[in-house]
């Protein structure tokens, strides 16, 4: 079986049972991808396929021979980390980090979403969904983390995908950054 | 898992002729088959990939309706301007279903073919007729919190687990198949799904090998649309009751209702009495509690789910004063 991953061209024969998951970790070493569930439950596992971000658990390899697949060591690497890496990293957006790389992988694949103007559970009018933070919680339902780092995962999220802060206007978020410039404490 | 065999289809007619074998499963987001298969409650000999089949278009129809290929995922679907702007209960109860993740690899045909959520469905030490006919079922009497009260038999209280259904059927959605002799049905889903009676293994009209390879919604219906759901997590869980509703009120009365309900039954389910409690009559709580009553005169509850059906009747009250504005 032929497969792309990260850019990189792979030809590998695994038993015709392995998931997406199974074949990054067990077979091409690439270990960032998370074993939580392997049930579609956790999102430990995903990755992007062509861009759409998935459980690779819940889905076979052999199905995914003409795609490009994206894994977490594809989204950054040491000395050249993706925004979102990097807003985790400052937001201490974990404990364990277990379920970061799929919390990472998730959200890139997540504000793609709402790039294209997809609409959530949490949308009011679904022709012009708010982005805040009741709208990442709910878009990033299917990430969960043992941990409970929620509050700082959402943070680091809600700075790069450019969200309003909860309860906050964007005029008081403005208000908030220059006092914080002026050395005025702001929370 | 138990091991299979693998072939990709290249058209629709070629993947029917591929289900050869009474073990053969079509595969296409397969999110609820791999997870069912690496339980072995699902232990197919073969597996007929028809994810790359060209049935991923949403089309427009002259009658003003939408075609909807098998394999639209369900997020295309929920995202959709079309969907949104016509058939919002749709789109709500997709968005209300899974995960971001799931929903950008299910598919609209798998959607509709979900299996039970039921533990012990799940659980392949438990007795369950679903699973293994005539082995008894253990959730009668059992943990059945998550199960159903309307349409049960002695042999199964599972229920539908599907958010998207429920919206299809309030819609009055068409599934078109393709057999295996070639042939195409048109089957409405009010005729699609099976109550379990002494066969619960048997859950649809689908023949063997034969492939959905279209769902069909007629023109959009008049009226406001709701999906209302109700479960034990904000996000990301099964409803323990839903609503979706499609009701239109002219000079104030009920000019027509379209009522579904999930987590209720082992189909999405819908009850012409609902209906006929409404149509004609001026929107009031009396009115609505008349079509919660038609609804859920045959209700039974089994012990740990006995309190869907107060929660049923309040989400149904819920919902019609949303939609009516009464």
């Amino acid at each position: 079986m032929h497969f792309t991953i990260n850019g990189q061209s792979y030809d590998v024969e695994p038993d015709i049972r392995t998931s997406v998951l199974d074949l990054c970790r067990e077979h091409l070493g690439l270990t960032g991808s998370k074993k939580g569930c392997d049930h579609g439950q956790c999102g430990a596992c995903t990755v992007l396929i062509n861009g759409r971000r998935v459980n690779s658990c819940l889905t076979l390899a052999v199905m995914h021979q003409d795609d490009e697949i994206t894994t977490i060591e594809g989204i950054g690497q040491p000395g050249n980390l993706h925004a979102l890496q990097e807003a985790f990293v400052r937001h201490d957006g974990y404990q364990c980090g277990y379920c970061t790389p799929g919390q990472i992988c998730s959200a890139v694949g997540m504000l793609d979403e709402v790039k294209k103007g997809w609409a959530s559970h949490a949308s009011g009018d679904l022709t012009d969904p708010k982005f805040d933070d009741a709208e990442i919680s709910e878009r990033m339902s299917g990430n969960l983390c043992r941990c409970a780092a929620y509050p700082n995962i959402v943070d680091a999220i809600r700075e790069v995908g450019g969200a309003e802060p909860a309860g906050r206007t964007a005029d008081e978020k403005d208000a908030a950054m220059e006092a914080n410039a002026r050395g005025e404490l702001v929370a | 898992m138990k091991t299979f065999t693998y072939e990709k289809a290249a058209t629709p007619e070629a993947a029917v002729k591929d289900i050869d074998t009474s073990g053969a499963k079509f595969i296409a987001g397969g999110t609820n088959l791999l997870d069912l298969m690496k339980l072995q409650v699902e232990t197919p000999d073969k597996l007929v990939d028809i994810s790359r089949l060209d049935l991923a278009k949403i089309e427009e129809r002259e009658d003003g309706g939408l075609t909807i290929g098998a394999l639209v995922p369900n997020s295309d679907l929920a995202a959709d301007r079309r969907v949104v702007a016509k058939y919002e209960v749709l789109s709500r109860a997709l968005l209300a279903g899974a995960s971001g993740q799931l929903r950008n690899k299910a598919t609209t045909g798998g959607n509709l073919l979900q299996r039970t959520r039921c533990y012990y469905f799940y659980d392949t030490a438990a007795a369950c007729n679903k699973r293994e006919p005539g082995s008894g079922c253990s959730a009668i009497g059992g943990f059945n919190r998550i199960l159903a009260v309307l349409g049960t038999s002695e042999h199964c209280i599972a229920t539908h687990p599907s958010d998207m259904a429920v919206a299809m059927r309030a819609l009055d959605a068409t599934i078109v198949t393709l057999k295996a002799d070639g042939d195409r049905r048109r089957i409405s889903i009010h005729d699609f799904y099976r109550l379990p009676g002494d066969t619960p293994q048997i859950e649809n009209a689908l023949e063997a090998g034969e492939l959905i390879t279209h769902i069909e919604l007629p023109a959009p219906p008049k009226g406001k649309q709701e999906y209302r759901k109700v479960r034990d997590r904000a996000s990301y869980a099964f409803a323990l009751v839903s609503v979706a509703a499609v009701v239109d009120v002219q000079n104030g009365v009920i000019a027509s209702a379209s009522l579904a309900f999930g987590g209720l039954g082992p189909m999405p389910w819908r009850n012409p009495a609902v209906e006929a409690a409404l149509v004609g009559k001026a929107p009031s709580d009396a009115v609505f509690e008349a079509a919660a009553t038609a609804l859920l005169a045959d209700a039974k509850g089994y012990g740990s789910n006995d309190f869907k059906i107060p929660l049923a009747r309040r989400t149904l009250i819920a919902t019609l004063r949303n939609v009516t504005g009464a």
